[in-house]
């Protein structure tokens, strides 16, 4: 496209992924082309491999104690802090979107709800325990409760099309609780993803928490299934065949598997403690009443 | 190894008489059927295996083997009573059933604690005042919440799976029966569930108190087996929910085999739980807990404080006591009323536990066995303790199963929580202190469902169990023991 | 935590370091006494240990020589009708009464225990605590229970309490020394089991629960403490202590559980009337009602037994 003399040349974004509060380029040198519905490339984005994600684990794994010793107040302070940003980001949001061929309104609705549904998780950070804790009359002389813990890392399959908001309805109930997470973006609409990893750098969420990474999806499910060291997957919108490989790979260190197919993010009834409490663990806690 | 200054005595002088718990309230047919659709009948392809008296290896009842067409006949009649008498039920009328159960449990518990202690080998204290009691309690503490539902869980309609296929270990035959049923029946579900084979007469009996207790035909189905029995349930095209207790290889096996079924699942696996002993612990109630730890059911026991991590400075305390108490422990016979330390379980698993101990030598740990004596006939063990032990020992990775503790010591909180945590599994652990502060960071650090702070091995029906990492998923016990038998509608 | 071994008797040990106690976890390990079945030949033999470990008391404002001299025959006589019965430990009176039951008991080999220090209060000066203490041994106690101030050990003032045990130990000369801690005003068993080893650095010989004239007088758990204090006195410094639980043991049953226990706790070595005793006026009668209900498989009546 030729430019007159005093036309400025944008400057294009360069799409990475996000590690332990950094952004490098997939280690792979890889990447794929993303391009919109006439064919030009709009960007191009990282293709993540394995160690890639085993190293996201690693720092997901580093994060875990600082981001779980986190007091309930403060959690619940830097999730609102991410929606003020994004809404401060909102219009570029929208552009993107719109980038990948969805129209302004929807693209509009999708972000506010992504705004809102922050500010809704944020608003659980200090009382989900409350809900769903319990002090056990047990009949013998000991003081016995439930509380909630968080599970530790867990990894996301992000729903294909659930626009930012399908993204952040299944990181915030994770974070908000005190897990860290490796989130694997839609592989078509990455754009959102990417930025969001960067409306998180600039909210006081600390490096490891939320780490995000960009990929075929075919590649690096496997591999979110059966790393060691995670502790929970979550996928949306899995095919079956894809679902049982993810069970069957989970199964050995007994993950907690957690599977979100067909939901309507947009909804209301898409957001509730139920989802925090799919990646907490429950302990329970003797100790006798005496002198 | 005998080197104790001031050492005590308590293998001389006044000793206890047999004081054996008398049997002639206990009847145990030669033979058992299947129990599907409320009614004893003859396995389909007709084949039965002997049960044993794991401390005489004398047999004491034949009972059948359910295949693949048993397992169809009892998810069948569990799914006709599902869609029939038992989700018409008025949930009240529900909760009355098992209210019956627990009645006449509490009524015939004498029989059941006998029987218990024939079949598996625990001592008859123990199922008399804890396995039976416990169980009886189980059903009275969810029969309530039957009609109360709603009540659980905030913002949520939730509504019954179906047919649960339950699969429980040979450890707490009645008691892991009471965990899997008592739950399932007040959610609103029917069941099939499988006893482990060298115990399966208390869940036989149990069937004549579920047909006592008029309980609609189809809503218990009790099938008894092997693995392969097992197996049938867990691969059956009907069942909604498999709930199983018993090692993490097999749950890893039955987590695979549900993938893409959609079936739901609870598993409550193995565990190698760490007894934190710190300095400033009642050391005699803390020595206590590490005995109840270790050697309570023979060590039969998924949550067993099976690793001891003692501070330095009070180790060798620790350990004079607790060789001091080991003595006084009295391992026989189970239908001794005296008896602390039973037979265990099975053949099989003393010589799993055997080859441990062999194996705890080779890697160069001290072994220490109390001096008792142990009759020649059935399957013995000493309670024993390795000290000398590192974290690299595999008698400190894996789970034994028995009546065997790994001693090792720390120096600071952190070294002791780290040790701690060093395991893939996370079913229990134990914290002894004195200092409240110390309490709350440890009951925190431990990466475990179920923490005992002052007190180890305690259980009761309104306190929920389970696991983090490889020892499980799901919680058993409690309110939130009601979630694995339902699913949550918006 | 262990305490380092004292060699003066008196040397006050660091209290802050006696380790703890979890009334629970006591609770607990008691039950599990209780729920061991003593029968048959056991039962016998226990029954009869336990008359053997009696201190046969009477400690009443109305005690006269002639009460004193019968509970004396009862000590010597348990039941004449049944052969093979051992005689009582000791009877154990007043200071007055010392003179009366060394008479009556005359070389018998019953010992003559006798209270002491302002029994049971302990509200006097030491000067006529120690008085009380020669006066006795004069007539001819050969066992010497004081009380301990308790007023000054709840204040903490462990080296008065300390002080005053040692010298009482040493007015005592020949004659053992029983400590009686008054477990029924300590309040916790933590300060029971500070108070058992405070009294046993000391110089105590024997450690005793109660005075009787307290609620709650002995009870398991509290005895339960005081053996794991005189088991860990034994391996630091190699020396045994006596037992001695005291009021409202009344009953056979109770008093084998109380066997169990020590058997469990301290072993056998324990097991004589040497080194454990129970205080009491009205168990012998019980015990002695079990013992022929094993002989002749008739439960007893009262009416049979001799009250004293």
């Amino acid at each position: 496209m030729a430019t007159s003399a005093a036309a400025r040349v944008p400057v294009a974004k360069t799409y990475k992924i996000y590690i332990g509060g950094k952004f490098p380029r997939t280690e792979s040198g890889r990447y794929y082309a993303l391009k919109d519905s006439t064919g030009n490339v709009i960007a191009n984005i990282c293709r993540s491999s394995r160690k890639d994600f085993r190293n996201a684990v690693v720092a997901a794994r580093g994060a875990v104690a600082g981001w779980s010793a986190a007091n309930a107040y403060l959690r619940g302070q830097i999730l609102y802090r991410i929606a003020e940003m994004l809404e401060g980001r909102r219009e570029q949001f929208v552009a993107e979107q719109m980038l990948q061929g969805v129209a302004k309104r929807g693209a509009q609705k999708d972000v506010d709800g992504a705004i809102d549904r922050l500010v809704y998780y944020a608003g659980w950070a200090d009382k989900y325990q409350q809900i769903f804790s319990a002090v056990n009359p047990v009949a013998s002389s000991h003081f016995n409760f439930s509380v909630l813990e968080p599970t530790g890392v867990v990894a996301i399959m992000a729903p294909e099309s659930g626009g930012l908001l399908g993204l952040v309805s299944n990181i915030a109930p994770a974070i908000v609780g005190g897990n860290t997470c490796i989130v694997l973006a839609s592989e078509s609409q990455p754009l959102n993803a990417v930025s969001f990893a960067e409306v998180l750098h600039a909210s006081d969420v600390p490096g490891g928490v939320v780490n995000l990474l960009t990929g075929h999806r075919s590649e690096l499910a496997t591999q979110f299934a059966s790393h060691m060291d995670v502790n929970a997957v979550i996928f949306c919108d899995a095919d079956e065949d894809t679902a049982r490989e993810i069970q069957q790979q989970a199964a050995e260190n007994i993950k907690r598997v957690i599977a979100r197919t067909d939901v309507k993010w947009s909804k209301d009834a898409a957001a509730s403690p139920y989802l925090i409490q799919d990646t907490q663990e429950t302990k329970t806690t003797w100790h006798p009443i005496g002198g | 190894m005998d080197t104790q200054v001031n050492k005590l005595a308590f293998d001389s002088g006044w000793a206890y008489a047999p004081a054996p718990e008398s049997t002639d309230h206990v009847t145990i047919d030669d033979e058992y059927g299947l129990f599907i659709g409320g009614k004893f009948v003859a396995p389909a392809e007709g084949g039965y295996f002997d049960t044993v008296n794991p401390a005489t290896e004398e047999t004491l009842s034949r009972v059948a083997t359910a295949t693949g067409e048993d397992i169809d006949l009892a998810v069948a009649a569990a799914r006709k009573a599902y869609k029939g008498a038992w989700s018409k039920m008025r949930p009240a009328e529900r909760g009355k059933y098992i209210f019956r159960i627990a009645r006449i449990l509490q009524e015939r518990a004498r029989e059941f604690a006998a029987i218990e202690s024939l079949d598996g080998g625990k001592p008859i204290r123990e199922s008399r005042d804890i396995d039976i009691p416990l169980a009886a309690a189980h059903f009275f503490y969810y029969a309530g919440w039957a009609d109360k539902l709603e009540y659980a869980f905030p913002g949520r309609t939730p509504a019954p799976l179906g047919v649960a296929g339950q699969i429980i270990p040979w450890n707490f035959p009645l008691l892991m029966l009471a965990w899997k049923i008592a739950p399932a029946l007040a959610c609103g579900n029917t069941v099939v569930l499988k006893p482990a084979e060298t115990t399966p007469l208390t869940a036989l009996k149990f069937a004549e108190v579920v047909r006592d207790a008029g309980l609609p035909p189809g809503v218990v189905n009790i099938v008894t087996g092997a693995g392969d029995t097992g197996a049938a349930i867990v691969n059956h095209e009907d069942v909604d929910k498999i709930a199983f207790t018993g090692s993490t290889g097999v749950g890893r096996m039955i987590m695979k085999a549900v993938a893409g079924t959609g079936k739901h699942y609870t598993l409550e696996l193995g565990g190698k739980a760490a007894n934190i002993i710190f300095e400033d612990a009642a050391l005699d109630e803390a020595v206590e807990g590490i005995v109840n730890g270790i050697f309570f059911n023979q060590g039969h026991v998924c949550c067993a404080g099976s690793r001891l991590l003692v501070q330095e400075s009070v180790a060798d305390d620790v350990i004079r006591k607790l060789r001091d108490r080991m003595e006084t422990l009295i391992v026989g016979d189970p239908m001794d009323k005296n008896t602390d330390v039973g037979a265990i379980n099975s053949k099989e698993q003393l010589g799993r536990i055997e080859s441990y101990l062999k194996l705890g030598v080779e890697e160069g740990a001290q072994m220490y066995q109390s001096s008792c004596s142990v009759p020649t006939k059935g399957y013995w063990c000493r309670p024993t303790l390795f000290t000398g032990v590192s974290q690299s020992n595999r008698i400190v990775q894996e789970e034994i199963f028995g009546p065997v503790l790994a001693v090792q010591t720390f120096r600071t909180m952190e070294e002791g929580l780290s040790k701690a945590n060093n395991t893939p599994y996370g079913l229990s652990g134990g914290i002894w202190t004195d200092k409240g502060a110390k309490i709350f960071k440890m009951t925190q650090g431990v990466r475990a469902g179920v923490i005992w702070a002052n007190t180890f091995n305690k259980f009761d029906p309104t306190s929920p169990f389970g696991g983090y990492k490889e020892s499980g998923v799901g919680r058993e016990g409690g309110l939130h023991g009601l979630g694995a038998y339902l699913k949550l509608e918006a | 935590m262990s305490l380092a071994a004292v060699p003066a008797s008196n040397a006050l040990p660091d209290m802050s370091r006696v380790t703890r106690v979890d009334e629970v976890g006591v609770n607990e390990r008691v039950a599990r006494f209780q729920t061991r079945s003593i029968k048959t030949s056991s039962k016998v033999d226990a029954l009869k240990m336990i008359l053997s470990m009696i201190d046969l008391t009477t400690l009443e404002g109305q005690d006269t020589p002639g009460k004193v001299r019968q509970l004396c025959q009862k000590a010597m006589h348990l039941h004449d009708s049944m052969p093979g019965l051992p005689h009582v430990a000791a009877v154990c009176v007043y200071p007055t009464m010392v003179g009366v039951a060394k008479k009556a008991l005359g070389n018998r080999g019953i010992n003559v225990a006798s209270v002491a220090t302002a029994f049971p209060s302990g509200m006097s000066s030491r000067q006529i605590k120690l008085e009380e203490t020669r006066m006795a041994v004069g007539e001819g106690a050969d066992e010497i229970d004081m009380v301990i101030s308790r007023g000054a050990f709840l204040q903490g003032e462990y080296g008065f309490v300390c002080d005053e045990i040692a010298a009482i130990k040493d007015a005592c000369g020949d004659a053992h020394l029983k400590v009686i801690l008054e477990t029924g005003e300590l309040g916790t068993l933590d300060r029971v089991r500070r108070a058992s080893v405070l009294a046993m650095h000391a110089g105590a010989d024997f450690i005793k629960t109660s005075t009787g004239k307290i609620q709650p007088a002995a009870t398991l758990p509290v005895t339960y403490v005081m053996l794991q204090a005189i088991r860990d006195f034994h391996h630091e410094t190699g020396r045994m202590i006596g037992m001695k639980p005291a009021g409202g043991i009344s009953n056979s049953k109770l008093a084998v559980h109380y066997l169990v226990m020590l058997r469990e706790t301290l072993g056998t070595a324990w097991m004589t009337p040497d080194w454990y005793r129970f205080g009491a006026s009205s168990l012998a009668n019980d015990v002695l009602m079990q013992l022929q209900k094993q002989a002749t498989g008739r439960y007893q009546s009262a009416d049979y037994f001799s009250k004293d």
